[in-house]
């Protein structure tokens, strides 16, 4: 479990994490959201003491992270994919970081293994492409197997089978019990793989909350009726205080009822329906809503188009 | 939600500082630049001295051999050998920080000065040996060029001379960690090289501009003149005594270390 209470950093005049509390429970994979420049990397070199906060505190396994002797079994993280000497090959630095640590060259291998590298191992790091440095990274915040485990853009530069395997790993860790922050801008991957969020902007805390509950919480989602006699069902849905607007002669997009209810009304009045699609409001959708004051770096055609 | 997998203590093989001083040793080991930079130690060091004891015989006259420092002149090469230590030392550092290693590492050892205590001691056992080893070796290639019964022949039981030959290459050891020092606190190879050359060649090339008494009286203290002093076997006017220049030099190197253990911890990563 990471637990962080008021976190607080500024670089110079920039704060670039505000009074931030949030909680990274264990068994579960928590996906940590934010625009470029919100805070994201920082927080989580403050939670391996990277960094020392100007004010708060933040723990691991209920410590503070530079605490710990030997703390890859405590947790691993993957902070940059590039951030090892390149004359090395990926064995050598993964044993550089293992000795350290005590851990056993089998367990090198190990991880060499488990992240496919083993046939890459002798070869330079610094020839690596991104993703496989990616999973080198990954690969060295697995050495200790530990309990909590730290990604930053994971997926970043992984081709669609690396995308699987880290979701499948990372889904599988956290439902061995262990605790996994994950922070990515793939939204859709981040909606397959995340079972709680935290979202932060500017460096503050935007919301924290499971999926279920974050996706809830906006203006939810719209369905898409098909009818002969569309007219008529658009009359029924209003006068029960749907949102209904017409998108062609057949065509209705309908907000603030579910397909449940339409389907059940248009049987009751012996509308026919030939078609009744739900689209739920996408966590892309929701993270956008939240995110839109807070966003540093934006293009500048985006911002005055309307993002609705 | 499964409860979480219970803690277990890591059971470690080793003491920690033992895994820190394996984990560094390997660093070093596995970058080619290490090698290149020592064999280069070696080459100006060995180039050297069979360059000077194959040349200079001829070149100098009875008198000139009879009061020069050969032993001094044997180990010429250390004008070009102290610069790839120089490197090394400032390098063993930087290159983390140049690459981003460095948070890995941290993350890995966040017990800071324990780490900047296991990289010192694998660097001054490398350079130590590898630097007397060069400064014998050219010691020994110097004296097998020149002729037989050449005035300049000494032998390492001569007064000073053992002391000269493994002096200077401790003298590359201390110069290594001066340049380890500098770079800890600067964190930049390319910042860490030019203090670590701006504070051997400038202070004597500034004090130069002084009239000669004041660089009398402040010319042996300075880095490199003070280092110098533990390979002369035959001191001019104002050296200082073998141990005691080597001593200052370890001053100099001291307060760059003690700096960079100061900012190591004080520093965010």
């Amino acid at each position: 479990m990471i637990e962080a209470t008021g976190l607080t950093k500024r670089y110079g005049a920039t704060v670039a994490v505000d009074d931030l509390s949030f909680t990274v429970p264990s068994g579960q994979v928590t996906g940590f959201l934010g625009p470029n420049g919100a805070g994201k990397s920082t927080t989580m070199r403050l939670i391996l003491g990277l960094d020392a906060p100007d004010s708060g505190a933040v723990t691991v396994g209920g410590r503070p992270y530079a605490t710990y002797r030997r703390p890859l079994f405590q947790a691993g993280a993957l902070l940059e994919a590039k951030a090892c000497h390149g004359g090395r090959s990926a064995r050598n630095h993964l044993l550089c970081l293992a000795l350290s640590n005590g851990i056993s060259r089998a367990r090198v291998d190990e991880v060499l293994d488990l992240t496919g590298l083993a046939g890459a191992a002798r070869r330079r790091a610094g020839g690596f492409s991104l993703g496989m440095s990616q999973r080198l990274g990954i690969a060295a915040a697995l050495l200790g197997d530990p309990p909590v485990l730290m990604l930053d853009e994971p997926v970043n530069g992984l081709d669609p089978e690396g995308v699987v395997w880290i979701r499948t790993l990372l889904r599988t860790l956290a439902a061995e019990g262990r605790t996994v922050l994950l922070s990515s801008h793939l939204m859709s991957e981040m909606a397959m793989t995340a079972d709680r969020l935290v979202v932060i902007g500017r460096g503050r805390l935007i919301a924290e909350a499971t999926m279920a509950d974050f996706l809830a919480a906006g203006p939810g989602g719209s369905v898409t009726v098909r009818s002969p006699q569309a007219r008529a069902l658009a009359a029924l849905l209003t006068a029960r205080g749907a949102t209904v607007t017409r998108q062609d002669a057949d065509t209705l997009a309908v907000a603030g009822t579910t397909p449940e209810a339409i389907g059940e009304l248009a049987r009751a009045d012996g509308l026919t329906l030939t078609g009744l699609t739900a689209h739920q409001a996408t966590l892309e959708d929701r993270y956008m809503e939240l995110t839109r004051d807070s966003a540093d770096y934006r293009a500048a055609a985006t911002r005055n188009g309307d993002r609705r | 939600m499964t409860a979480t997998k219970p803690f277990q203590p890591p059971v470690g093989p080793v003491p920690l500082f033992a895994g820190v001083l394996r984990s560094e040793a390997r660093k070093l080991g596995t970058v080619r630049s290490t090698f290149w930079i020592l064999l280069a130690a070696i080459g100006f060091n060995v180039v050297t001295a069979a360059l000077l004891g194959l040349l200079l015989p001829g070149h100098l006259s009875a008198d000139q051999k009879a009061t020069i420092d050969s032993v001094r002149v044997s180990l010429g090469g250390l004008h070009l050998s102290q610069v790839a230590v120089g490197l090394l030392g400032v390098l063993a550092v930087t290159s983390e920080y140049g690459s981003g290693m460095i948070r890995a590492t941290l993350a890995a050892v966040p017990q800071r000065r324990l780490l900047l205590t296991a990289k010192a001691l694998v660097l001054t056992a490398t350079v130590a040996a590898t630097g007397i080893a060069a400064c014998l070796a050219a010691y020994l290639v110097f004296q097998a060029f020149l002729p037989a019964g050449d005035a300049m022949r000494t032998t390492l039981t001569d007064p000073g001379v053992l002391r000269a030959v493994t002096g200077a290459g401790l003298y590359l050891t201390v110069l290594g960690l001066l340049g380890f020092g500098l770079g800890t606190v600067l964190r930049s190879s390319a910042g860490a090289v030019a203090a670590l050359f701006g504070v051997l060649f400038v202070p004597t090339l500034l004090v130069a501009l002084l009239p000669s008494s004041w660089q009398d009286t402040i010319g042996p203290y300075l880095p490199m003149n003070a280092g110098d002093a533990i390979y002369i076997v035959r001191p001019e006017a104002h050296t200082l005594q073998p141990w005691t220049g080597f001593g200052v030099f370890c001053l100099y190197a001291a307060a760059a270390l003690a700096a960079g253990f100061v900012l190591i911890s004080r520093r965010d990563a």
